[in-house]
C-alpha cells in the first residue's frame, strides 16, 4: 500500500509550526521521528493533507539540567539518551528502560517526545515519566505561552493526553534524583524490542521502599500507578504488594494474553522490581 | 544470471563449502527483484479485496473510480469471466476430492476476507489505491466458517454451498497388522495435538509484471516464483493462449518456501489486464494483501495414538487428523498435500507392526491453504515424536534409549514402510548417536538434575526424522497436473573455453544456482570461474518442473551433472581430432585438456572453442557438438527420503511461561553434500521456519473469519535475537539412483525443529507434571499448564 497523497511542510520554529498547523487544521499532522505516524500513513490509516515536518526545530532539542531538573527535548533521539552522562547522573532509570525501546533502527529515528506524545500503553517512556514524577512543557495556539503538566494528568487514555490537536510538545523536565536513588525497569516481550505485554518502572530512595513509585504499563488505557500497592509495599512488604496488584489492576487481553494472565505477569514483575530496588544498589 | 567466482583449479568443486557467489550482489542491493523491473509504458494495478469472509456482491459501483486521476482501467470479476478461465486444484489420485471453481475476481460472491473483488489499473500504484478506495461494493454477508471447529461442525455452516459440505478430501491408511500389534501392547499413549495456522511471509511478497505485446500477440510475465515453466502452461491455459505466445521470467526472486509455487487469481488478474490496455501492468503485494492472500498452511488437529511395550518396543501408530483448508482447494497443485504426505511418513522411520491414519481436509471460509515448507512434515513429525516421548515417560524410559530401540535399523533397508512408502537408505542410528556425541547428551542431563535442585527449568527434546525429497512423476504428474517432474540442462562450451549453463531449475535464495556451478565445473573439468547460469527463463532454459519440494539439488544437479558429463565427452573428442590423440587417453583438469597418464597439457579450452567455432573447415568433416542437454527424472523411487535428527536444548521461567532456546543440534543425512555451507544454511534457516509456527507465528481469526494478526507487528515471526545457536553435522548415504548422489535438504529443519521443542518443553516441564501439545506455546499457554493463569 502507498500513503496518500500529502504536502510536506519543514518548520524552522515553534512559532512557524504552530502557524503551519493553524493555517492547516484537522489536515495537517506533526512529524518528527515518523516510527508511528510514518507506518500509519502507509497503511492508510491516516490520510492528511499535509505534514508539518518539526524535526528542525531548535527549541525541542538538547539534554541539560536547570534548576535541579533533568530536561530532555521532545526531539531527542532514543539512541541520543545512550551514554549521555547527565541522564546517567540524574534520571538513570531511563537507561535501565532504554534497552527495551524497540530496535537500534528505530531507536536511531524516533524521538523521546514523540513516544510521549502518543503516549502507546506499552511504552516504556510514558511509564518512566510517571514513576520519575516528570512534568511535559507543551505549547500551542491558544496558550499563553507554555503549560506544564504533571504526567499524573498528561497521561489520560489510550493514546490520549493533554495535548490538544494543536498542541506541541515541548520538553520533558524530570527532577534529577538524589545520588543512591534506586531503580528498575523490567518488561516482557514475546521478542526482543516488541512492546511490553506488561512492564514496569519502578524508583525508590533507598532499600526501605518506604516512599517506592512503581508505574506499570501495558496493564491498562494509560502507564499507571496503584497507591494501595505502593502503600502495602511501604508497610506490609512485598507479599500485600502483589495481592493489592492483583485486585487493583485489570488489564485489557492482547492478541495472545488473556486478562488473567496479565495480571499473573505483572505480578512477577511486581516481585522482580521488588527484589531489583532491594537489591546491590 | 550468475557468474561464479571461484579460480581453485584442482581440487574438486563437489562437497566443498563454496560461499555463494551471488550473495554479494544481493547484499550490495544489486539484485533485481520484479518491483525492480520498470518497463516502459508499466501501468499498476491495485485490487479491491472482499472485507467479508463470506458475502454474495450485489452491486459494484465504479463510475467515480473510473473518473479518477491517472486510471486506466476499472474492472470487476465479471469483466475477466469472458477471457480467464476459472480454476481448481483437483488430482485424480487424490480420490474422492472436490473443490468449487476459483475466478481470478471473485463473480457474484467472495469466499473469504481478502478475495480480490475488483481491480484499478493506473499510471501510479498509489492512483490506483486512491481509486479502488472510491468503489462502493454492496455486499450480503453470507454466514461465514470462520474456523477448523466449525468446518467440521455436523450441521454447520457451509464454507461452498454449491459442494453440499464442507469435505474436500478423505483418506486412510492402514498397513502391517493393526489388530496383532494392538493385541501385544502393554499400554497404549494418546494425545490430541494442534498446529496453528500460519503462512510464509517472504521478504518479498508476491509479484508480477504482466506485459502483453499487441505487436507480435505475446504475453511476457515477469514474475516472483519458483516454476516457471508451470506458470507458463497454467497462464496459458487460464488466458486462452498458445504455451508459445507464452514467456515466463523468473528474476531474483526473495524467499519463496512453497509460497511461490500457486497460481493466485491477482497474479493472473494482473496479465489479464496487461491484454486488455495493451501495456505492461505491475502488481506487487503489500504485506497486509500477503497476509489475507498468501497461501496458509498447517491448521491441524490431530488425535494420535502410540501402542508400545513395557520394555519400550514401539508397536503400531495411530493417526487422525483434520486440516482446515480455505474455500477453494488451490491451482494446480491443490490444498490437500500437506494431509496426504502426513498419512504416508507419520511415524514411517520406526519398526512399526502397525499403521493406521486417516486424514480429512475440510473448507472454510479462511485464506486459501496449500503447500508451505516442509509439506505435512511438521506435524507428521511433531505427533511421532511426541508420543514417543510420552511414551517414554510414561515408561520410564530415557528419550534417546527408546529411540535406539525402534527406530529403523541400517540393515532395515530397503524397505517398504506400512504406509505404502519406499526406502532405499537411511542412517537413524549413526544420527542418533552423532547428535548424542555433539550435545554430550549426558552431561546435559546432569546440569538439568543440578539447575532443578535451583529452580531452575531446563529441557532435552529430541526428534527423529525423515524428509520426502527429489520427487518422482508420483507426486503430481500421475494425478494429471502438468507439472514437471523431470528436470533438464544444457551445458554449452563458449568459444574462449567458458561454460554457460542453462538450468530449468531457479534460485529463491538457497544457493541452487551455486549448487549447479559446482556440479557442472567438476563434470566438465573447469574452475568455478569459468561456469556462467542462465535460470528463470521460458524461453531461454530446458523444460522443467522448477524449485519446491527439495528437488533442485538433486534432480536438477543430475541433470547438471550428465550434461556436464556429456559436454566433457564432446571436448575431448574434439580434442583427440585436433591433435590426433585418443580420446580415452584425454582429461580435462582445471579448464586444461591433458594426457590422462602424465599431466602434459594437450591444449586448452579456448583452443577447442576456437577450433571448433572459426575454423571447423580443418576438422575433416567432424561436426563437434558443443551445446548438450540432458534430463533427468527419478524413476526407481517415487521420492528419495532423506533422514536426520533435531535436539533442542531450553529453559522455562515458570513464574512468567517464558522460554529461552538455549541450543539446537541437528544431525542431517542428505545423501551426497554437494556443498556442505549451503546444507547447513538451509538447516539453520529451516529451523528457524520450523521455532515460527512452534513458538509465535499463528494466523488468528475471529469466528466471523476476519484476520485479527495481518501485519508484522502483530504476526510475530522469529527474530534473530532470539535465535539459538545451531550445530549441524552431516551423515552421507547417497541415492544410488544418481551418479551425484544427492537427495534434498531444503526442509529438514521446519520438520523437525516443532518436535524437538515441544520434546524439549515437557521434558523441562516434567517436574510439575505439565505437558503441552497445542501449538504455538505461547507463554499464556505455559502459564495454564502450570495451573497459573
Amino acid at each position: 500500500m502507498k500513503a496518500a497523497g500529502f504536502r510536506f511542510l519543514r518548520a524552522r520554529c515553534v512559532a512557524e509550526a504552530l502557524a503551519l498547523k493553524a493555517e492547516h487544521g484537522e489536515d495537517a499532522r506533526f512529524i518528527a521521528g515518523g516510527q508511528s505516524l510514518v507506518p500509519a500513513l502507509n497503511l492508510r490509516l491516516l490520510e492528511p493533507r499535509a505534514l508539518i515536518d518539526i524535526a528542525g526545530l531548535p527549541e525541542l532539542t538538547g539534554i541539560r539540567v536547570e534548576r535541579g531538573r533533568l530536561v530532555i527535548g521532545a526531539l531527542t533521539r532514543h539512541a541520543a539518551l545512550t551514554g549521555d552522562p547527565l541522564v546517567a547522573a540524574h534520571a538513570p532509570l531511563l537507561l535501565e528502560a532504554l534497552p527495551y525501546v524497540a530496535h537500534a533502527a528505530i531507536r536511531n529515528r524516533g524521538t523521546f517526545g514523540g513516544s510521549i506524545a502518543l503516549a502507546d500503553p506499552a511504552a516504556e517512556w510514558p511509564a518512566c515519566c510517571l514513576a520519575l514524577d516528570a512534568t511535559m512543557v507543551l505549547t500551542g495556539p491558544h496558550a499563553e505561552g507554555e503549560r506544564r503538566v504533571p504526567a499524573t494528568e498528561f497521561f489520560r487514555g489510550l493514546y490520549a493526553t493533554a495535548l490538544g490537536p494543536d498542541d506541541l510538545l515541548l520538553r520533558v523536565e524530570i527532577p534529577c534524583q538524589p545520588a543512591g536513588t534506586r531503580n528498575a525497569a523490567l518488561e516482557l516481550a514475546r521478542r526482543h524490542g516488541d512492546f511490553a505485554i506488561v512492564g514496569v518502572a519502578a524508583t525508590a530512595s533507598d532499600r526501605e521502599l518506604k516512599d517506592a513509585r512503581i508505574a506499570f504499563f501495558g496493564v491498562a488505557d494509560r502507564p499507571m500507578r496503584f497507591a494501595e500497592v505502593e502503600r502495602a509495599l511501604a508497610v506490609e512488604g512485598v507479599s500485600a504488594a502483589a495481592e493489592a496488584l492483583a485486585r487493583q489492576v485489570d488489564p485489557p487481553a492482547d492478541l495472545y494474553h488473556s486478562a488473567a494472565t496479565k495480571r499473573h505477569l505483572a505480578g512477577v514483575l511486581l516481585r522482580r522490581a521488588v527484589d531489583r530496588l532491594r537489591g546491590a544498589a | 544470471m550468475n557468474r561464479i567466482l571461484r579460480e581453485a583449479a584442482d581440487t574438486p568443486a563437489i562437497g566443498a563449502a563454496v560461499p555463494r557467489p551471488n550473495g554479494r550482489r544481493l547484499l550490495e542491493g544489486r539484485g533485481r527483484y520484479v518491483d525492480d523491473i520498470a518497463l516502459p509504458r508499466m501501468a499498476h494495478v491495485a485490487f479491491l479485496r472482499s472485507p467479508h469472509a463470506h458475502a454474495r456482491i450485489l452491486a459494484i459501483r465504479a463510475e467515480t473510480a473510473r473518473g479518477m486521476p491517472g486510471v486506466l482501467d476499472v474492472v470487476t470479476g465479471q469483466d475477466l469471466a469472458e477471457t480467464v478461465q476459472p480454476f481448481a486444484g483437483l488430482l485424480v489420485h487424490f480420490k474422492g476430492m472436490k473443490s468449487a471453481q476459483q475466478r481470478c475476481i471473485a463473480v457474484d460472491r467472495a469466499a473469504w476476507q481478502g478475495e480480490p473483488v475488483a481491480a484499478v489499473v493506473a499510471e501510479t500504484r498509489r492512483q490506483a489505491e486512491d481509486a479502488a478506495a472510491r468503489i462502493e461494493v454492496e455486499y450480503e454477508p453470507l454466514p461465514a466458517v470462520g474456523s477448523l471447529a466449525a468446518a467440521a461442525e455436523p450441521g454447520g455452516m457451509i464454507a461452498q454451498p454449491e459442494l453440499g459440505d464442507n469435505v474436500c478430501f478423505t483418506r486412510e491408511v492402514e498397513g502391517g497388522d493393526w489388530d496383532r500389534a494392538m493385541a501385544q501392547a502393554d499400554l497404549v499413549v494418546e494425545r490430541s495435538f494442534r498446529f496453528p495456522r500460519h503462512t510464509g511471509v517472504c521478504p518479498e511478497g508476491r509479484s508480477v509484471i504482466g506485459d502483453w505485446n499487441p505487436a507480435d500477440r505475446r504475453l511476457t510475465v515477469h514474475i516472483s516464483h519458483q516454476a516457471p515453466h508451470m506458470i507458463q502452461d497454467c497462464y496459458a491455459r487460464l488466458l486462452g493462449l498458445s504455451e508459445s505466445d507464452v514467456r515466463v521470467v523468473c528474476p531474483d526472486v526473495g524467499g519463496s518456501y512453497g509460497i511461490k509455487t500457486h497460481v493466485y487469481g491477482d497474479e493472473l488478474a494482473t496479465c489479464a489486464l496487461s491484454m486488455r490496455i495493451g501495456r505492461p501492468v505491475k502488481f506487487v503485494a503489500d504485506r497486509l494483501e500477503s497476509f489475507l492472500s498468501d497461501i496458509h498452511n498447517r491448521d491441524h488437529a490431530v488425535t494420535a495414538k502410540l501402542a508400545v511395550k513395557r520394555d519400550g518396543t514401539i508397536l503400531a501408530l495411530g493417526y487422525e487428523g483434520t486440516q482446515a483448508i480455505g474455500p477453494y482447494s488451490v491451482y494446480p497443485r491443490t490444498s490437500v498435500v500437506e494431509g496426504n504426505q502426513i498419512a504416508n511418513i507419520c511415524g514411517q522411520w520406526y519398526r512399526l507392526q502397525g499403521y493406521r491414519a486417516k486424514v480429512r481436509a475440510l473448507f472454510t471460509n479462511l485464506a486459501p491453504y496449500s503447500n508451505y515448507r516442509a509439506v505435512g512434515h511438521p506435524v507428521a513429525v511433531g505427533v511421532t515424536e511426541g508420543l514417543v516421548d510420552a511414551a517414554a515417560r510414561q515408561i520410564g524410559m530415557d528419550p534417546a534409549e527408546i529411540r535406539r530401540r525402534n527406530l529403523l535399523r541400517d540393515e532395515d533397508f530397503p524397505l517398504q514402510t506400512p504406509s505404502g512408502m519406499k526406502f532405499e537408505g537411511m542412517s537413524h542410528h549413526r544420527c542418533l548417536d552423532t547428535v548424542l556425541r555433539m550435545m554430550d547428551y549426558d552431561s546435559l542431563r546432569a546440569d538439568q538434575a543440578e539447575a532443578r535442585r535451583r529452580g531452575v527449568y531446563r529441557g532435552i527434546g529430541l526428534a527423529s526424522m525423515i524428509e520426502i525429497t527429489n520427487p518422482s512423476a508420483m507426486f503430481y504428474g500421475v494425478g494429471g497436473a502438468r507439472i514437471s517432474a523431470q528436470d533438464g540442462c544444457t551445458v554449452r562450451l563458449e568459444p574462449q573455453g567458458g561454460i554457460m549453463v542453462l538450468h530449468g531449475c531457479g534460485e529463491q535464495g538457497q544457493g541452487t544456482e551455486t549448487i549447479f556451478a559446482q556440479v557442472v565445473a567438476d563434470a566438465v573439468g573447469v574452475p568455478m570461474g569459468r561456469v556462467r547460469l542462465v535460470t528463470g527463463d521460458t524461453d531461454a532454459t530446458p523444460y522443467g518442473g522448477g524449485t519446491w519440494a527439495s528437488r533442485g539439488a538433486g534432480v536438477g544437479g543430475e541433470a547438471a551433472w550428465q550434461a556436464g558429463r556429456a559436454l566433457r565427452k564432446s571436448i575431448l573428442d574434439l580434442a583427440a581430432t585436433i591433435h590426433q590423440r585418443d580420446a580415452a587417453q584425454l582429461d580435462i583438469r582445471g579448464g586444461i585438456v591433458v594426457d590422462a597418464a602424465t599431466g602434459e597439457q594437450v591444449t586448452d579450452l579456448a583452443e577447442v572453442g576456437r577450433v571448433a567455432y572459426f575454423r571447423p573447415d580443418t576438422l575433416g568433416g567432424v561436426r563437434p557438438e558443443l551445446s548438450v542437454t540432458r534430463h533427468y527424472l527419478p524413476t526407481q523411487y517415487a521420492f528419495a527420503f532423506t533422514n536426520g535428527i533435531l535436539a533442542c536444548h531450553l529453559e522455562v521461567d515458570p513464574d512468567t511461561g517464558f522460554m529461552k532456546l538455549l541450543k539446537f543440534w541437528a544431525v542431517e543425512d542428505c545423501g551426497k553434500v554437494l556443498n556442505p555451507l549451503l546444507v547447513e544454511e538451509q538447516m539453520r534457516g529451516a529451523i528457524v521456519q520450523g521455532i515460527g509456527p512452534t513458538l509465535l507465528e499463528e494466523c488468528l481469526y475471529d469466528e466471523r473469519g476476519q484476520m485479527l494478526n495481518g501485519s508484522m507487528v502483530d504476526y510475530l515471526v522469529p527474530m534473530a535475537a532470539e535465535m539459538p545457536d545451531m550445530e549441524v553435522a552431516h551423515i552421507e548415504t547417497p541415492t544410488r539412483e544418481s551418479a551425484i548422489g544427492a537427495k534434498g535438504a531444503g526442509e529438514a529443519g521446519t520438520a523437525g525443529a516443532p518436535a524437538a521443542i515441544m520434546n524439549a518443553l515437557n521434558d523441562a516441564l516434567s517436574p510439575f507434571g505439565a505437558e503441552l501439545t497445542e501449538m504455538p506455546f505461547t507463554p499464556e499457554r505455559i502459564l495454564r499448564a502450570l495451573g497459573k493463569s
